[in-house]
């Protein structure tokens, strides 16, 4: 039996340890600041343990790689950060549509473009939302702390496997470079989630994108004698595309119906509420410390406050923030950009509840203080 | 012991980063002691101003950067000047004595060593590369809760194979050029 181990990490690194303890066993990407450590260590561990690194002519074809590693059956992730997270659209897009489980990591740093390649952001929220084109589903997740990281990363594998979908993991530059204490856990003690495949004796008959009870068709592997076909294209049960706009409502309307009914499942977050708060800090990433370190200096002086952290940004906690925003005057949402997530806390309260940000995007952290002023401001 | 903050600051290439990172991971056998590094570098491999952060508490650590610095380093006049005022009531403030031209008036009242870092580096070690090793020796001097054995056990674990002995024998020099002025 394993035991747990303590290290000292970089997020980064711990997004290594965390896709190794689900069972990756395929990277390909290009490097890119602050998300190179993450290519660095997957070639030193995947090799070692029987997996497959492989470096990638540019950010498109490193996206690219992933899918198709992952339809014959590979467990497979790449990292890049903002300017490579936009050149890996069209094949996330892909992916979504193929329904191939896999795991992007980005790294944040301010944009747009080259823009500050060493200081962090959380520009690129919307863009996880909607940096492909068209309608469609997504997970994306965000830790704040180095073990946080971990513990996602492996989420975020068991839920692309379980739901066939490209989950989006979005550290920032502080997470992603800090270093940290982490107490990896041993092996037998994670819940580790595989995709749902057919049964040999189904092979005569069957349909890789036939409309289960769950929505969720179970996938061979390439390559293993089940005819499979994969397509961008609108397709119906069989993979093969007709050119019939009800394929097109049927399968959109599984898509998005695989992620909503379960939401429960998908969405992650963690709260410090007493129930009589008059304002409530809501933060991801690593803004969530200096909401927790204000929380906890203005509670002191008797202020009425707590805290919530998101984990899953998308899709987005709305059941959550809805019941929250009836309960509460006033919502702050702490964003290292110009104010993005707020869009949809403004648009989940509906007037329940004032919502103001606090929003840096010069490449610097909002501080503890920030958000201290910023609650009195709100009193 | 609340919050103990770390501020190492020089020019990239100094090997700041990796000081604070050796300072950092030899708390990792405290039980006791959190810590979280963290750093600030431009885009360049060498040149600009660079500086890495540590903070040591026995409670969690939820702002992960320094927010006024119980113990500054700075070897070079840019980050002196940049971060020589950001700093607590009686805090330690360690300066390179032959780079940094600088009239220093601190606003708060501060504990000031400036020793000559660099040339302790290059001249009685005989490798400059090992000036962030003679920094973090005297730096050393200061932190509460880290013994000077965990931190040579880490310096050995994390420098250059063959740089072991060098780079030991710099943190003990930079150890001593305080510990001699405190006498």
């Amino acid at each position: 039996m394993s035991k747990a181990k303590t290290l000292l990490l970089q997020g980064d690194e711990a997004v290594v340890e965390g896709g190794m303890a689900a069972g990756a066993d395929f990277f390909a990407g290009y490097p890119i600041t602050p998300a190179s450590e993450i290519a660095e260590g997957f070639a030193e561990q995947l090799p070692a343990n029987g997996g497959k690194f492989i470096q990638m002519e540019d950010e498109i074809a490193g996206m690219g790689c992933i899918v198709g590693a992952s339809l014959a059956g590979a467990k497979a992730i790449t990292a890049t950060s903002g300017p490579g997270f936009s050149l890996k659209q069209e094949n996330l897009g892909f992916a979504i549509m193929v329904e191939a489980p896999c795991v992007v990591v980005n790294v944040q740093r301010v944009g747009p473009s080259t823009g500050l390649p060493t200081s962090p952001s959380q520009g690129d929220i919307m863009q996880a939302k909607w940096g492909t084109h068209g309608d469609h589903p997504i997970i994306a997740l965000s830790p704040s702390s180095v073990s946080e990281t971990f513990d996602l990363t492996v989420t975020a594998f068991n839920l692309a496997e379980k739901y066939r979908i490209p989950v989006i993991l979005l550290l920032d530059e502080i997470v992603g470079h800090m270093r940290e204490k982490i107490t990896i856990p041993p092996a037998d003690e994670l819940e580790i989630v595989n995709r749902k495949k057919p049964k040999p004796e189904d092979k005569d008959n069957f349909y890789p994108y036939e409309e289960t009870e769950d929505l969720i068709p179970p996938m061979p592997d390439y390559g293993t004698g089940f005819k499979y076909h994969s397509t961008g294209l609108f397709h119906d049960k069989t993979g093969f595309p007709r050119g019939k706009t009800e394929d097109a409502k049927k399968l959109m309307d599984r898509l998005m119906g695989k992620i909503n009914n379960n939401l429960d499942d998908i969405i992650h977050l963690e709260d410090d509420l007493n129930g009589d708060e008059d304002v409530v800090v809501l933060a991801y990433g690593s803004t969530v410390r200096s909401a927790i370190s204000a929380v906890n200096q203005v509670r002191e002086e008797g202020i009425k406050a707590g805290w919530v952290k998101l984990k899953t940004i998308w899709p987005f906690a709305d059941d959550y923030v809805r019941k929250l925003a009836e309960k509460v005057d006033r919502i702050i949402v702490p964003e290292l950009n110009m104010g993005q997530l707020i869009g949809e806390v403004e648009r989940v309260a509906a007037g329940k509840a004032e919502v103001t940000g606090i929003n840096r995007y010069d490449g610097t952290l909002i501080t503890p203080a920030d958000v201290v002023a910023e609650i009195k401001g709100a009193l | 012991m609340s919050r103990y903050e770390v501020r190492l600051s020089g020019a990239g290439g100094q090997g700041m980063i990796l000081a604070g990172i050796i300072l950092a991971e030899s708390a990792l056998d405290n039980d006791e002691l959190n810590v979280v590094q963290t750093q600030s570098y431009g885009p360049e491999s060498r040149g600009g101003a660079s500086r890495a952060e540590v903070v040591f508490s026995k409670e969690a650590i939820d702002y992960p950067k320094v927010i006024q610095a119980d113990l500054l380093v700075a070897l070079t006049t840019e980050a002196f000047e940049k971060y020589g005022d950001d700093i607590k009531e009686g805090a330690v403030v360690i300066a390179d004595s032959d780079f940094i031209d600088a009239d220093y008036k601190p606003a708060a009242k501060v504990d000031y060593y400036s020793i000559p870092i660099i040339n302790t580096a290059t001249e009685e070690i005989g490798l400059k590369l090992t000036a962030n090793m003679v920094a973090l020796g005297a730096a050393s001097h200061f932190i509460p809760d880290l013994s000077e054995d965990e931190i040579l056990k880490t310096i050995a674990a994390r420098v250059p194979a063959g740089t072991e002995e060098k780079n030991k024998e710099a943190f003990k020099a930079g150890r001593r050029l305080v510990s001699e002025m405190k006498s």
